[in-house]
């Protein structure tokens, strides 16, 4: 079973003929279908179970599973989800969950920009489709596997990989907004658990980097002070006061280099 | 029109969401993703999510204000716990905690 197109994985996408070097669709099904397959375990797992306490927030407060499904399929990027329902929840304004958004989901453009070159020419409308289902589990996938994927695979191998994922945070959702409802308290209560502690470990890998350990620090002082403060702003301003303070401090404190 | 604001709210969330995405895309090869802005922008949004992730715990306003304070702080550091002891296993680090709370909550005398 030898893929003509896998005996030249360094060629030049950018070609005279729009045709030559273009990869066959064999292998970029096999693509496609090898990214389901490296999805399908512990990476679809995970978000399977943090979606659950997503989906218990959401019958929490007091919305509707399709509110929770619209929610994951249009926005799917959790951290943002889950501040668009709190928010709600304290009855903020849309400005404000509008600019807590942005800055929680900011991330998201760094990541783009870091992997859309990976993907070689592709289609700009292609690029705008798969942008929507960049998130932080499938980008530390692709990052780690684009090395060892030809050009031309790539965007297949990530569409799978993705796909899979928005499919299990779909499932997640639905099964976390149904168990609410048919489970003791306690449960639904470990349930509702999943979304601080989920996080808290996810953010706790990035305490390696300064500028973010002091900004998380500093974050998760002024948070509940702030939200005391004003329940309205509180959030943002803890955003922006502990973020900007611990970017510089973290600078700051950084070994002098000879940038 | 109560029951349409969630679904605007939502709707906003996704727009202001996919419009990084975007951007991303748009600026792809244009613009650093090493950058100091993008440094400082990161850092904004690690400590307005650690502000929310503290704020939860803390001052819950749904049904996890039915825990005591000291179940969900205990709670947590079981999940940590759990999470470094597995070799830093996110799944079995967040079964960890969650099975504490729900177990502490029980004895708290929540059914």
């Amino acid at each position: 079973m030898i893929d003509p197109a896998q005996s030249h994985p360094d060629r030049p996408t950018a070609t005279a003929s729009p045709h030559a070097g273009a990869p066959s669709p064999v292998s970029r099904r096999r693509a496609l279908q090898r990214g389901v397959r490296d999805g399908f375990g512990a990476p679809a797992l995970l978000l399977f179970a943090s979606y659950l306490g997503f989906g218990s927030l959401v019958h929490s407060s007091d919305l509707s599973l399709f509110a929770g499904l619209f929610s994951t399929i249009s926005t799917f990027a959790l951290p943002g989800q889950i501040v668009v329902i709190e928010l709600y929840a304290t009855g903020a304004t849309l400005t404000v969950i509008a600019i807590a958004v942005a800055l929680t989901n900011v991330r998201l453009l760094p990541m783009t920009l870091s992997m859309v070159p990976h993907l070689g020419r592709v289609a700009r409308w292609k690029l705008y489709a798969i942008a929507h289902l960049i998130a932080v589990t499938g980008w530390v996938q692709a990052l780690g596997m684009f090395g060892r994927l030809p050009v031309a695979e790539r965007l297949p191998y990530f569409t799978g990989f993705a796909g899979l994922l928005i499919v299990a945070t779909l499932i997640g959702t639905t099964i976390g907004f149904l168990l609410a409802d048919a489970v003791p308290t306690a449960v639904s209560l470990a349930l509702v658990f999943v979304n601080p502690l989920y996080f808290a470990l996810v953010l706790s890998r990035n305490l390696t980097v300064r500028t973010h350990a002091w900004a998380m620090a500093l974050g998760a002082l002024l948070g509940p002070w702030l939200h005391l403060a004003s329940p309205d702003w509180g959030l943002l301003a803890t955003g922006l006061v502990a973020g900007t303070a611990g970017f510089l401090i973290g600078q700051n404190r950084r070994q002098p280099r000879n940038d | 029109m109560t029951d349409l604001w969630p679904w605007v709210a939502i709707a906003i969330g996704a727009l202001v969401t996919y419009f990084w995405r975007a951007l991303g895309v748009a600026l792809a090869g244009r613009l650093s993703p090493e950058g100091r802005l993008i440094d400082w922008v990161t850092c904004v949004a690690y400590a307005l999510l650690a502000g929310l992730i503290a704020r939860m715990v803390l001052l819950p306003v749904g049904p996890l204000a039915e825990a005591p304070l000291l179940a969900r702080l205990a709670a947590m550091v079981a999940g940590v716990v759990g999470y470094i002891v597995t070799g830093r296993n996110l799944l079995l680090g967040v079964l960890t905690g969650a099975a504490a709370l729900a177990g502490l909550a029980v004895l708290h005398g929540v059914s």
